[in-house]
């Protein structure tokens, strides 16, 4: 992967085309002290395509997704078994430092978290410099790039310098967005990012995420499956720490090969 | 209902008697402000507002100006604060983000264990095992480094302006790192998550995401140990030397307001004498209430959680 | 694959954690230098004779503190007699009477009093005390040990009685109980572990203090047959030891230091252990 400084904005074509495989997920597990949250999960995340992770609360859904940037690792109790390769490289490797995997995949949370004491463009600008990047005509491109396809640009060109925390709670979780989009990754995994917005901030989420797959490779996990059905091109079902079901989105929502799939998504519990 | 109508007084009464015990604390500052008021009347009428800018300590001549113990009380805290906010704003760092678990409740206890060391012996301590080391080992190193600036210039006897900033510094420490700790532990863990999902180092993450967004409480933290500095009267009065002067060198006695009042007030002759102290107190008090009320004022308007009550 | 700068970032957050984790050992190292002095110049002279005789004249050798450790404990008795009532009871005060403006201002001034010098307690109370009185005494020490302790222990008694979760009022208020006896039966019992633990912290911190007792109770090298008589503590006699030029004192004052600091350091340490579990969320 060429460094940073010189690297075009669309990710290389012959690593992110579809059809290759961005993360091969084996026999995941983990769990906190004795308590087991995810149970031997499997499964094949496809590159530029969407798929999204859904089951009721307290599934595992989000303790799959930060398994894979290696969250986990912040809390002391938690243990991960099991294998996850990033475009075929095994991220829990030994020599493999979290630092460097968690710059590879980027990671929007749900409930937006600007640095308030930064201004909107240092925000975003923030994961580039933190990597050296000095040239400032660099990190204008990168931060109008950004913000462009985090659908802000318009919004806050004229107040880059602004405080992030004067933003409303839609555009904050827009700026996070262009803020994990700056370094480029390969990954960007999405916890839930619209669940704590009102209808119009999240239909704006909902769509920008459907540009952005046309180049990234999003994993999103989510409650609202109207959101998944709209959105996503693959869904995994989780139940109880259990992959349940993973497949195109269009089999899982119209014809799932587990009943409890189909409990789901009728609405039938959850 | 005769039940009813005997709670209902028994609820009144009780109020009313803890609310009176809650205003004892009113009646206590005006106390303090009465009498240090009253006692400084003599030396208030005197000297006025000559007493604050005249170096002029005389009991004998029945001359009192303050200003050598004003500058006394505010070098010596300034050196403490030198030495103790870089060193308790990192122990607080390490022990909320970067040190191993099993690091981390034997040293917080460590801290408030040397929280709890009474005043009088981090004094003998310091007169007897601090003091002859700093003569012996510390002065000479200072004056062949820096001894180019008239801070490190001058004969050293033992007790002297830097020891007793030293030894503030060993009592302020605590409270600065438990008031920090507890302010970097109020930084929200999203925030910490969110840098660390960008791939930052542990450094980095506690750069950005926790000191700049604690920062108004670090400054809070700084402002209540210099409040504290500014009031330490034992440990001091043993090792700073006792003498009204205003010299720049850091090895030569000097005096702080609280460590004279320690010294002289029994030894005072005289209503003025007295009175002059009193008036010490007044201005001790008067600083250390507004640098306190800074630092609480800080402090409460940084995060929700109120800051544990601290000495 | 990695940005070039990435040495230098780990290499910065290794100097970092060097760094910090030195300043924690710089913490330390105070608290273990002064108990190791202590011990090494305090031990020998800690016997019987220590505990049980009172201060020889100047120039005879041993002697012990017997009434410095029976003063400090006199004056304590005192002072918790002033203040804990009093500081208790504010404290219920400030946490059953929500949040108002009189409560903030209470809880204001209290913090502010917390950080008023112990010297200028001193001399205040010299002035209340001790002039009409015409002498020292070791009236005038209780009461000023006991003006100190109120705001501290209105403070804490008010940050225990908060953490009784609200249903246990609501419940005992819906039986029908008067709210009066639901605060004193109820909520203060509940908290009745962590009000003791505050008021014996206060009185541990009161009991280190020296300057607010040099113009009150004075010192004594003798016993005090009245509470109107000047009175030796612990502190007091350490300071007065420390700063004279016998050696013999000085020996005394070691061995008094080390004897009030185990004291002091017993009192938080075992009181913060033995109510561990109330407050295991602070860590």
């Amino acid at each position: 992967m060429p460094e940073i400084t010189n690297q075009t904005l669309s990710p290389e074509p012959e690593r992110k085309s579809a059809g290759t495989l961005a993360l091969t997920v084996r026999h995941l597990s983990v769990s906190f002290g004795s308590n087991q949250v995810l149970k031997n999960t499997s499964l094949d995340v496809a590159a530029r395509a969407v798929t999204a992770i859904i089951g009721p609360s307290g599934c595992g859904k989000s303790t799959f997704l930060r398994a894979i940037n290696r969250m986990h690792e912040l809390t002391p109790e938690a243990r991960v078994e099991g294998e996850i390769r990033l475009f075929g490289e095994d991220i829990y490797a030994r020599h493999v430092e979290a630092v460097v995997v968690r710059r590879r995949v980027g990671m929007v949370f749900q409930k937006s978290n600007p640095f308030p004491t930064m201004s909107i463009v240092d925000n975003v600008t923030v994961g580039l410099r933190l990597n050296g990047v000095r040239n400032r005509r660099l990190l204008a491109e990168r931060t109008e790039q950004s913000l462009r396809m985090a659908a802000l640009w318009d919004e806050v060109k004229d107040r880059l310098h602004a405080p992030a925390i004067s933003l409303s709670g839609g555009q904050q979780q827009r700026l996070c967005i262009a803020r994990a989009l700056a370094v480029q990754p390969e990954v960007l995994l999405m916890d839930e990012p619209a669940s704590a917005l009102d209808p119009l901030a999240t239909a704006k989420i909902e769509d920008l995420i459907v540009e952005l797959k046309k180049d990234y490779t999003i994993v999103i996990v989510t409650h609202n499956m109207q959101q998944a059905a709209r959105m996503s091109d693959f869904t995994a079902f989780f139940y109880l720490g259990e992959l349940v079901e993973f497949d195109t989105t269009a089999k899982i929502f119209t014809n799932p090969a587990k009943k409890q799939t189909e409990d789901y998504v009728t609405g039938r519990f959850g | 209902m005769q039940a009813r109508a005997g709670s209902r007084f028994g609820d009144r009464a009780f109020k009313w008697l803890t609310l009176v015990m809650a205003l004892v604390i009113f009646a206590l500052i005006v106390l303090i402000v009465r009498e240090l008021t009253h006692g400084s009347r003599l030396a208030l009428q005197k000297f006025g507002w000559r007493f604050l800018i005249s170096s002029d300590w005389d009991p004998v001549n029945g001359v009192f100006g303050a200003l050598p113990f004003i500058f006394g009380t505010l070098v010596s805290s300034a050196i403490a604060l030198i030495i103790a906010v870089p060193i308790s704003i990192a122990t607080a760092v390490y022990l909320t983000e970067l040190a191993p678990l099993w690091v981390r409740q034997p040293l917080i206890m460590f801290i408030e264990l040397l929280a709890a060391v009474p005043s009088v012996i981090l004094g003998l301590w310091g007169i007897f095992v601090m003091v002859p080391w700093l003569h012996n080992h510390l002065v000479p190193v200072l004056r062949g480094l820096f001894g180019f600036l008239p801070l490190f210039q001058g004969t050293n006897y033992g007790p002297c302006m830097l020891a007793g900033g030293i030894i503030v510094a060993i009592m302020i420490i605590p409270i600065i790192t438990s008031v920090s700790r507890e302010i970097l532990r109020s930084v929200p863990g999203l925030q910490r998550e969110a840098a660390y999902a960008l791939g930052a180092t542990r450094w980095e993450v506690t750069r950005i995401a926790v000191l700049s967004y604690a920062k108004k409480g670090l400054f809070g933290a700084v402002i209540l140990g210099l409040g504290r500095a500014l009031g330490e009267t034992m440990a001091v009065t043993m090792v700073i030397g006792n003498t009204p002067q205003i010299t720049a060198s850091l090895f030569a006695p000097a005096d702080t307001l609280a460590a004279t009042i320690a010294n002289q007030f029994n030894e005072a002759t005289g209503n003025l004498y007295t009175s002059a102290l009193f008036e010490i107190g007044l201005v001790l008090l008067g600083v250390t209430v507004l640098v306190n009320i800074f630092a609480q004022l800080l402090l409460k308007t940084f995060a929700g959680p109120s800051v544990k009550p601290q000495q | 694959m990695t940005a070039p700068n990435h040495r230098w970032r780990k290499f910065k957050n290794a100097v970092v954690q060097t760094l910090t984790f030195t300043c924690a050992i710089l913490v330390v190292t105070p608290l273990l230098l002064v108990f190791y002095h202590l011990i090494r110049l305090g031990f020998s002279s800690i016997n019987w004779a220590f505990f049980t005789q009172l201060p020889k004249p100047v120039g005879e050798p041993g002697g012990g503190m017997a009434n410095a450790i029976a003063g400090t404990f006199i004056l304590l008795g005192q002072a918790a007699v002033f203040g804990v009532p009093v500081g208790v009871l504010g404290g219920v005060f400030l946490s059953e009477n929500g949040s108002s403006k009189l409560t903030w201002w209470i809880r204001f001034a209290a913090d502010v009093l917390n950080g008023v010098p112990s010297i200028t307690w001193g001399i205040v109370v010299y002035a209340l005390m001790v002039v009409p009185m015409r002498g020292f005494s070791a009236l005038a020490g209780g009461v000023v040990l006991g003006m100190m302790m109120i705001p501290l222990v209105m403070r804490t008694t008010e940050e225990v009685l908060q953490l009784v979760p609200g249903g246990y009022r609501e419940a005992a208020l819906a039986l029908g109980i008067a709210k009066w006896k639901t605060i004193v039966q109820i909520v203060m019992r509940t908290a009745l572990k962590g009000i003791v633990t505050g008021v014996l912290l206060a009185l541990a911190r009161v009991a280190g203090e020296t300057a607010p007792l040099l113009f009150t109770a004075f010192g004594n090298l003798g016993w005090a047959h009245k509470l109107t008589e000047p009175i030796a503590a612990m502190p007091l006699q350490i300071f007065i030891y420390a700063i004279s030029p016998y050696d013999d004192w000085h020996r005394q004052a070691w061995a008094g230091a080390l004897v009030l600091l185990v004291l002091v350091l017993a009192v938080n340490f075992g009181v913060r252990f033995l109510t561990r579990d109330r407050f295991t969320q602070r860590t």
